[in-house]
């Protein structure tokens, strides 16, 4: 999966059975240019525009993080 | 096409019920619809029956007949439908259809949920079959996480703000502290909406319905004979049921809800008005935002004046145009199932002059407006004086 921008998110306090320990968690949906996904964020939250990048998939969910700018870069 | 009337109704009081089960409740409210369209379980035609999830919130499956049986209806089609939170106005929607097309002269639409008997995070898990189990649920939205993220998107591009959805939260508790069948009778302010405990960001505890148990249920005729049942019977004017798709990640934009404006659209052109000329509406608010996007998407607003329109006091009860006078999902209580047909009760209730306190002043044309999901399916009824 390639890297996107963020088309919205929230932060879930009240989750759902499945995952009522990782709460509070942000889910975002993520522009990918020619469709969208839902998608978990990693690390630091995220907002509408900012750009991210994909991190890996685990368990048929694909998890995004803040793409760091060139000179954040190791 | 025939003429179609309301002529009978019912509700159980929405709430938490530890002693009722879901049967009780539903044929509380067949029952009082029943009496009121002065009808014999035996003069029933059919019977429909909305619920969303009776076999993962109960455990009980075949529940048309089961509730239809106990009120005596038998021998007759018993079906139950699902359509999310709008199971109940899909029900409606698919009775009208059958009188409307001279199947059946006389039949009962009902509703009902049974939600509180399982903890919040079990409740969170069924209500989330509503979504799409292998893309947005699996990635941890829940219904609350889904409207809040279309809340952030409508604020990010209109400028909506907390206050304005908030403004939704304190007109419906004040209605519902109201109406004597709702389920939170507790009046709030805006400073309280905005600090509620977070649910989903930005949207609070008093941004959600609730999660109730409760029925409703309409008798519905062949206009020509509504004399035979009720002095007072309601027409039906305009009825419509549109679906989109059911993941909000395959959506468009997701600030408009495609299903609400052309089952709305529909609704109106059957019923032969404008939008403009709706005097008051029950719609779904489910969330906050839900009312701000149905102001829009019915048409009442253009797109993104929803949330000034909130806070401008319009909809309030003697606003120019009251909107979920009942207290709305937010208070009155939200047992999905029975929401539909009950929105349908409210309005029928106004049209009659029987709202009591509540009671709104033009009251010739009402609307219900009944959501499934985040808008994969939406059903628009247009009532009105005969």
């Amino acid at each position: 999966m390639k890297n996107g921008t963020v088309y919205t998110e929230t932060v879930v306090w009240s989750a759902p059975e499945r995952y009522v320990a990782d709460a509070p968690y942000q889910i975002a949906i993520v522009d990918l240019g020619e469709r969208r996904v839902t998608a978990r964020v990693l690390g630091e939250r995220v907002a509408i525009g900012d750009r991210v990048e994909f991190v890996e998939e685990r368990d048929g969910v694909a998890w995004f993080r803040k793409e760091l700018a060139a000179d954040e870069r190791g | 096409m025939r003429r179609v009337a309301v002529v009978g109704i019912g509700k159980t009081a929405f709430g938490a019920f530890p002693d009722r089960d879901l049967r009780s409740l539903a044929v509380e409210a067949g029952q009082k619809a029943l009496a009121d369209a002065h009808l014999r379980p035996d003069q029933v035609e059919a019977f429909y029956l909305g619920n969303f999830a009776g076999p993962s919130f109960v455990g009980q499956n075949h529940l048309a007949p089961y509730v239809a049986g106990a009120m005596g209806i038998t021998g007759v089609p018993a079906t139950r439908f699902e359509a999310a939170c709008a199971s109940s106005g899909a029900a409606f929607f698919h009775a009208w259809s059958a009188v409307a097309a001279g199947i059946y002269d006389v039949v009962v639409v009902a509703g009902v949920e049974k939600m509180t008997s399982q903890s919040t995070p079990r409740v969170a898990e069924i209500l989330a079959g509503a979504g799409d189990m292998s893309g947005e649920m699996r990635a941890g939205a829940t219904f609350p996480a889904l409207f809040a993220m279309i809340a952030r998107r409508h604020m990010y591009q209109f400028g909506t703000t907390r206050e304005q959805l908030a403004a939704v939260a304190v007109k419906n508790h004040a209605n519902g502290a109201k109406n004597p069948l709702a389920h939170m009778k507790k009046v709030i302010t805006v400073e309280q909406a905005l600090a509620g405990k977070p649910v989903a960001e930005p949207l609070t505890v008093y941004d959600c319905s609730l999660v109730s148990d409760g029925a409703a249920a309409v008798v519905i005729c062949a206009a020509e004979r509504a004399a035979e049942f009720t002095g007072k019977p309601v027409r039906v004017l305009g009825v419509s049921q549109t679906s989109d798709r059911v993941a909000m990640d395959e959506k468009g934009d997701i600030t408009t809800l495609q299903a609400v404006r052309s089952s709305a659209e529909k609704a109106y052109r059957m019923a032969g008005v404008s939008a403009a000329e709706i005097q008051f509406a029950e719609v779904h608010d489910c969330f906050t935002i839900a009312e701000i996007l149905s102001y829009e998407d019915l048409g009442f607003v253009k797109k993104g004046e929803g949330g000034p329109y909130a806070q401008s006091g319009a909809t309030c009860v003697h606003g120019e145009r009251p909107v979920n006078a009942s207290g709305g999902l937010k208070a009155k209580g939200h047992p999905v199932g029975a929401t539909g047909v009950g929105q349908i009760c409210d309005v029928v209730l106004q049209i009659r002059g029987e709202a009591g306190e509540l009671q709104v002043v033009r009251r010739e044309l009402g609307l219900a407006q009944n959501l499934g999901g985040s808008g994969a399916t939406s059903v628009v009824t247009v009532l009105g004086a005969m």
